[in-house]
């Protein structure tokens, strides 16, 4: 009984911090193009340096 | 101390410039212009992004939008600035229900987390407390969470209306209030867990009709940024003044410069120059304007400059209204949709009625108020149309997403039903079973003349210099030096080599439609070009064939050209079909209850895209073409079409049976529901697991493109 005082409001703080990260990623656009991410990797920057 | 300013980052003013780049295809492409559209001065950086095949650049107030189209051009990529339209910010919705969809997810979790140990026998204080945890965790969720479902009901009633909505939102409200009553009193059940996951199953249903219809809406804000944004407007002292697109007025004179994209509808008043019209037309080929001449807004001149009276602005122009038409068509919802909205008007008196019944009876046969409350209630939550909600778009999002990955974009939902249902399929010929892209016979050419064609053909936009320069290319050759190279629109292009007049003109008139001539000093060649079948017509007309669906050429193309397609592919054709002919053809097919495919990829095709009772077009017709069809394929492929059909009836398959599941659900939990024996754990697994057997079943459709 004792234990759950503090899981509860730690399983409640880590969903809260997923639910921050999705807010955050959606307001940076993170979501706005999948395809181009996916393509990103693919970019060979080193010619840059 | 006048020390030349250096720019800083954020030192000048920085506007934001969208650009339109349809050739961005790959990592490549991203690189290259990321890379090197900021070496143009002014321009602090480029990013590019390829879902929307846009790009957005960041630079000095003092670059042009014609100079980043310039750059654009110079590494490779046709691009067009982009405007602010009505549209462009159009997935706000969809956003928003992503949103509420997260925080029921989050309330949905933890509430569960709690349930579960109160189903699993927690009692005493550990059960109040978890009671009261669940009410301060679902209270804030459903509020924001439910503002979809209450703001469309309430709306609803204010018209005096009813909508799925209604149910909804009286079911959540009193399921809360209820649980908040039984918490306050220590009661023994809650049902926090019942209304946040109801929240949740629905919401995923609407995020996933939004998404699906969003994309529709994209494609209309592209074709209304292909309008000019400003003109130059004469004023009556003669100064041109630079005003923004929505300001311009009927009766105005517009001077248009060359590259500008035209703002509004007119007529040509003086001068004369030359306008690329592919927007409407898909004709690249530059068409000739004097005065007089009727020109559209969206087209860009080529030469010029000309003066313009406007006929008409802003959302008069043809193709904002042409837009127009189609978001209007985007709003109508397939049929099967209609069928969903037309259960829930049936549905919301019913379950009202069932409730209030359920509630009536128990109170008769002795059962306190309270008991009979929780009845009530429970027949709300549990007829819930989560599962109902999520079986079209559910189906569709999957089919339409499967249909991409093999290189064809479907519209909307209402596009696969009508697809699922053709019995006829008509081909045009040029661009649709051909590749459109005429390729050069250069068996007679000597590699000098190879040479000089190249440096004379690379100048033009003419559809058979491109024609000529991509085949020249592909067999590796380099452009001599051809100096004082000139196109006079319309007859061909000239230069001079080595002191010899050299010139790539249209062939003499009564040869070969498609030819052209070189001439180098006296000696001239003729250079015939063929128009090749896409490689997989044969497969994909037998894969109709296969499905049912018999199919025919019908074109705009000489008799002879079609006969001899005709007889090579072994199906029925015929030509020199005018467009108000195949607008004919395909009412007559409809007339006697034939439901016609169309695929073109339309010059002139157009109409009979739009009358058709479902049409495809490839992805090198014009944009209005692409704009009136209900799916556009990709690439050199025609196989996309009958897989597109197979798809689609697939995709109907499994939305019938959706419907199935979720009205087999609801004739299993009613009389539950009813009987009074529904615990919230009961609620809770019969609406889950309607809703992912739904789901589920959709996903069967990621397979339906093979």
């Amino acid at each position: 009984m004792s234990g759950l005082t503090y899981l509860i409001p730690i399983a409640l703080g880590m969903g809260l911090v997923g639910l921050a990260a999705f807010f955050w990623a959606m307001r940076t656009g993170q979501y706005d193009d999948m395809e181009g991410s996916a393509s990103r990797i693919l970019i060979d920057e080193e010619d840059d340096l | 101390m006048n020390v030349p300013a250096i720019l800083e980052p954020g030192g000048e003013a920085l506007v934001d410039t969208r650009l339109n780049a349809p050739g961005i295809r790959c990592a490549g492409c991203i690189g290259k212009i990321e890379r090197d559209l900021p070496k143009l001065a002014g321009v602090a950086s480029a990013r590019v992004n390829l879902s929307a095949k846009r790009v957005l650049v960041r630079h000095a107030a003092s670059v042009s939008d014609r100079d980043l189209v310039d750059a654009m051009r110079a590494i490779g990529f046709e691009a067009q600035a982009v405007g602010l339209g009505p549209l462009v910010a159009d997935d706000a919705e969809a956003r928003a229900l992503l949103r509420a969809l997260a925080v029921a997810g989050f309330g949905l979790m933890n509430i569960m987390l709690l349930s579960v140990s109160v189903w699993s026998g927690a009692s005493g204080a550990t059960r109040e407390m978890f009671h009261w945890l669940s009410a301060i965790i679902a209270v804030p969720v459903i509020t924001y969470s439910g503002r979809p479902f209450f703001n469309s009901a309430l709306r609803a009633l204010r018209a005096g209306r009813t909508n799925m909505d209604v149910p909804i939102s009286i079911g959540v409200t009193l399921a809360t209030g209820l649980s908040l009553f039984e918490t306050i009193t220590w009661g023994e059940q809650a049902y926090f867990d019942g209304a946040v996951m109801l929240l949740f199953f629905l919401l995923a249903g609407r995020a996933l009709d939004a998404s699906m219809r969003s994309r529709t809406r994209a494609e209309i804000g592209a074709l209304l940024s292909k309008m000019g944004r400003s003109a130059s407007v004469l004023q009556p002292d003669g100064s041109a003044r630079r005003v923004t697109a929505e300001l311009v007025e009927p009766g105005m004179l517009m001077l248009v410069a060359v590259g500008e994209a035209l703002a509004a509808d007119g007529l040509v008043e003086a001068g004369a120059g030359a306008i690329d019209n592919a927007m409407l037309t898909g004709e690249s080929a530059p068409e000739h304007v004097g005065p007089g001449c009727p020109v559209h807004a969206g087209a860009i001149a080529l030469l010029g400059p000309f003066e313009v009276r406007v006929t008409a602005a802003a959302s008069g122009t043809a193709i904002a209204q042409i837009a127009e038409l189609m978001d209007q068509a985007g709003q109508s919802r397939s049929r099967y949709v209609r069928i969903a909205d037309r259960v829930s008007r049936l549905y919301a008196p019913v379950v009202h009625t069932l409730a209030a019944l359920a509630f009536t009876g128990w109170m008769i046969s002795g059962a306190g108020w309270h008991q009979s409350l929780v009845v009530a209630i429970a027949v709300l939550i549990i007829t819930c149309p989560c599962a109902m909600g999520l079986a079209v778009p559910a189906a569709q999002v999957v089919a339409a997403g499967a249909l991409g990955r093999r290189g064809l974009l479907v519209k909307d939902g209402g596009a696969l039903e009508r697809l699922s249902e053709i019995d006829i399929a008509l081909f045009d010929k040029t661009g649709t079973l051909t590749l459109g892209e005429p390729r050069p016979d250069l068996a007679g050419l000597s590699d000098a003349a190879k040479a000089i064609a190249l440096a004379l053909a690379q100048v033009s936009r003419h559809p058979l210099s491109r024609g000529l320069t991509a085949g020249l290319l592909a067999q590796g050759v380099a452009p001599a030096a051809v100096t004082r190279i000139g196109e006079v629109a319309g007859s061909g292009i000239t230069g001079i080599f080595d002191g010899d007049v050299v010139a790539l003109t249209s062939a003499a008139a009564g040869s070969n439609l498609l030819a052209c001539e070189l001439v180098i000093g006296s000696k001239r060649s003729t250079i015939e070009f063929r128009d090749e079948l896409r490689p997989d017509v044969v497969e994909t007309l037998a894969k109709l064939k296969a499905l049912g669906i018999e199919s025919q050429i019908v074109s705009g193309d000489r008799e002879q050209a079609v006969s001899a397609i005709s007889a090579q592919l072994g199906i029925p054709g015929i030509g020199g079909v005018s467009p108000q002919a195949k607008l004919a053809m395909l009412e007559g097919l409809k007339a006697k209850g034939k439901r016609p495919l169309m695929v073109g990829d339309g010059l002139n095709d157009g109409p009979a895209l739009a009358a058709a009772h479902a049409s495809i077009a490839p992805g090198s017709a014009s944009d209005l073409s692409q704009q009136a069809a209900d799916a556009v394929s990709v690439g050199e492929r025609l196989m996309p079409v009958a897989l597109a059909v197979l798809a689609a009836r697939r995709t109907m398959q499994i939305v019938r049976q959706n419907f199935g599941i979720a009205v087999l659900y609801n004739l299993c939990a009613v009389p539950l529901a009813v009987l009074g024996l529904v615990t919230p754990l009961i609620a809770a697994i019969a609406m889950s697991a309607s809703s992912l057997i739904v789901i589920g079943n959709s996903l069967r459709l990621a397979r339906a493109a093979r």
